[in-house]
């Protein structure tokens, strides 16, 4: 008998303990957001930086008191689901999210994983955030997908008339890996490229992603001598291995892609073999950046160790969600609502220092405002940092 | 033409060296080890971590790597694979097994090591140029020499060392070989444990070259299975010659077929398709296994 009633007062107490545990959490009702992208395999460092910028961000925000919408103060939670990079798993997990009772989903990063969530999103009522680029995505009929980031379209054209202006190039070669959003972005850029007047010398080679030695894929291009070398859609595994052996083949030509990279393992991979890379960079330079952007990045080194420079892109999508809900809480739960709202949408821009606003963007590429407002930076590579060349911004 | 042969040359001598250890398993333990990818990505990150993050000489990163490897390689051997060799017969709970390792590897390697690209500083600077007709960077030379070299001595080590001999017996006749008084699991670990040092080897080697990243292993092992089909499985000397074929087709193909885009693997798959076709035991490989 007084051990029945031993068992009973342990199993009391540990049913009590969980339910206080469980109360001290739910202080605040739960918002969750959703992330589908890539964090394993070659592109990993793309979702990896998406999802860890939305954690820290979370983490912050519920640190502080968590956010208050339409009277309510609600904790963000960030429930995430690796694609592998697979259309097919992307499927699956926007699945997942509209189970969950998601609206807002960061991701997928690429082209055919954003394409093939298109219809689980439409018929779930899901407003997602790809880093992809087609423009189907973001044109009527579609509605349900934001451009989280700039577009090659967009950044190409800008890059290469700076080069025309400022280094005179005229010659241009193109080198992308056989996968859908590299080609992708490789005909947009050489259909720029033409646009601008630059004769093309190279424009059809293209590599395996798991090529461990490129100086057989560039002798051919760095045989047509080209002014510009054009690296189109260059994950941040490939690139210091490209940029060095098209150097170690002699080329003393400019290189540039539209795609973000990483410093720290540009320095590590092709070292001052890289000085002169240019690429499009994260939205912020120490001019652009705000004591908070500042503050994020610290808080996402004590996280996770390191920071990646594309994340300060990535921080956006998630504050432009908050900010967009801030301003229509009934798109909390519907999503047409978050739709008429981000017309007129518009908020201080907490990462940049001055007047800068969040706003949705994207009128004259996509006919519609279906794209995020952040800046366009594009960087040169020198002595294991990058240097700002100039700074655009979207219509 | 002399760029196209020396290319291949380079990317044979690092291919075989790879096949290498993939085969030695296969022929001591009938093993298809689709872990052997991933662990040539450890080793590459095993060596990164210690040149790059304790700013030792790249000498003692390829032996931690080899250290490392070989010790991971006798664990999984002894407590893994063994086991399920002695209760099943079945030859898919190997290769399930393998391919759970693999899975099981890379999220170790996401955790420790994370999901960015990681590279070595240059072991050498400088580029060969032989009035442009061969351009070789110096790194890489040295990097194919000692491939070169490691094949050499692991080929002396099996034909004339007492482990070499007694693995030797074990892949030719496993039986035969216990009857003899060869200590089956003993030498059944050593070998697993070369064929993962191996890996690790050119891991360590190749970091400082093409740098290492997570998602590496899963193309690494299929090109290695490439191998070994091309040159015939469990024979060592048809992994070399698979790997040498391999990277020469490479070569010649990303040059010669550059102006058709990207076709070189569409028409080495091809080939090999008719190849097995008609020789399924690979060059070297026994039709009878």
């Amino acid at each position: 008998m007084k051990r029945r009633t031993m068992l009973r007062a342990t199993a009391l107490a540990a049913v009590a303990s969980l339910a206080f545990s469980g109360l001290a959490h739910a202080e605040n009702p739960v918002l969750k957001i959703g992330f589908v992208g890539v964090t394993s395999g070659p592109a990993a460092a793309w979702g990896t930086s998406n999802q860890r910028s939305m954690e820290t961000r979370a983490a912050w925000i519920n640190e502080t008191g968590g956010v208050e919408i339409g009277g309510t103060v609600y904790d963000v939670e960030i429930v995430a689901f690796d694609d592998q990079k697979d259309p097919k798993r992307a499927i699956a997990g926007m699945e997942k999210m509209a189970q969950d009772g998601i609206h807002y989903v960061v991701g997928p990063n690429v082209d055919d994983g954003a394409a093939a969530v298109r219809p689980v999103a439409e018929q779930n009522g899901i407003i997602y955030f790809p880093y992809a680029f087609p423009k189907e995505l973001y044109t009527p009929p579609a509605s349900n997908a934001v451009l989280g980031m700039v577009a090659n379209y967009q950044s190409g054209p800008a890059i290469y008339k700076y080069l025309i202006e400022n280094h005179g190039i005229k010659k241009v070669a193109f080198v992308a890996a056989n996968e859908s959003d590299p080609l992708s972005q490789r005909d947009g850029g050489v259909a720029a490229a033409k646009e601008l007047g630059l004769e093309m010398v190279s424009d059809s080679v293209t590599y395996q992603v798991d090529t461990t030695d490129f100086t057989p894929v560039l002798l051919p291009v760095i045989q047509t001598q080209p002014d510009l070398l054009v690296l189109s859609g260059v994950s941040p595994a490939n690139a210091p291995q490209l940029i060095r052996s098209a150097r170690e083949l002699g080329y003393t030509g400019l290189i540039s892609t539209e795609t973000a990279q990483d410093a720290g393992v540009l320095q590590e991979g092709a070292g001052e073999l890289a000085d002169g890379f240019i690429s499009v960079g994260g939205a912020s330079t120490p001019e652009l950046a705000s004591d908070m952007m500042r503050e994020f990045v610290d808080r996402y080194v004590a996280m996770f160790g390191e920071y990646n420079d594309e994340s300060n892109t990535k921080v956006y999508a998630l504050e432009y969600i908050l900010e967009t809900l801030k301003a229509n809480p009934a798109a909390i739960e519907d999503v047409e609502a978050f739709k008429t709202t981000m017309d007129t949408f518009e908020a201080p821009n907490p990462f940049m220092v001055g007047d800068a606003k969040l706003t949705y963007v994207g009128m004259t590429s996509f006919g519609q405002k279906r794209q995020l407002s952040v800046p366009l930076v594009v960087n040169e590579f020198r002595g294991g940092a990058f240097e700002t060349l100039f700074v655009a911004q979207v219509d | 033409m002399e760029q196209i042969l020396v290319n291949g040359l380079y990317l044979g001598a690092q291919y075989a060296l790879i096949a290498l250890g993939l085969t030695l398993i296969f022929s001591l333990m009938n093993v298809l080890n689709f872990a052997h990818g991933q662990m040539y990505v450890l080793g590459g990150f095993v060596t990164y971590t210690i040149v790059s993050q304790l700013g030792l000489p790249f000498i003692v990163g390829l032996i931690g790597s080899a250290v490392t490897l070989a010790v991971v390689g006798a664990m999984i051997e002894k407590f893994l694979f063994r086991p399920v060799i002695r209760r099943s017969h079945r030859e898919e709970s190997t290769m399930l097994l393998a391919a759970g390792i693999a899975f099981f590897l890379d999220a170790v390697i996401l955790l420790l090591f994370g999901e960015k690209q990681r590279g070595v500083p240059k072991i050498i600077n400088g580029v060969f140029n032989w009035d442009f007709r061969i351009i070789m960077p110096y790194d890489r030379i040295l990097i194919g020499v000692l491939a070169i070299a490691m094949i050499a001595a692991f080929i002396l080590f099996m034909q004339y060392s007492r482990a070499g001999r007694a693995m030797r017996a074990l892949a030719q006749d496993r039986v035969a070989a216990q009857l003899m008084g060869v200590d089956v699991d003993r030498y059944s670990m050593i070998g697993f444990a070369l064929g993962a040092m191996l890996a690790g080897l050119v891991g360590g080697l190749l970091v400082t070259i093409t740098g290492v990243n997570l998602g590496m292993g899963g193309p690494t092992s299929i090109k290695a299975f490439m191998m070994i089909m091309i040159g015939g499985a469990g024979v060592i000397s048809g992994a070399i010659a698979g790997g040498f074929i391999l990277g020469m087709m490479e070569s010649i193909g990303l040059t010669v077929l550059a102006a058709y885009g990207d076709i070189t693997y569409l028409v080495i798959f091809a080939s090999l398709m008719v190849f097995l076709a008609i020789r399924p035991q690979g060059l070297m490989g026994k039709p009878w296994g």
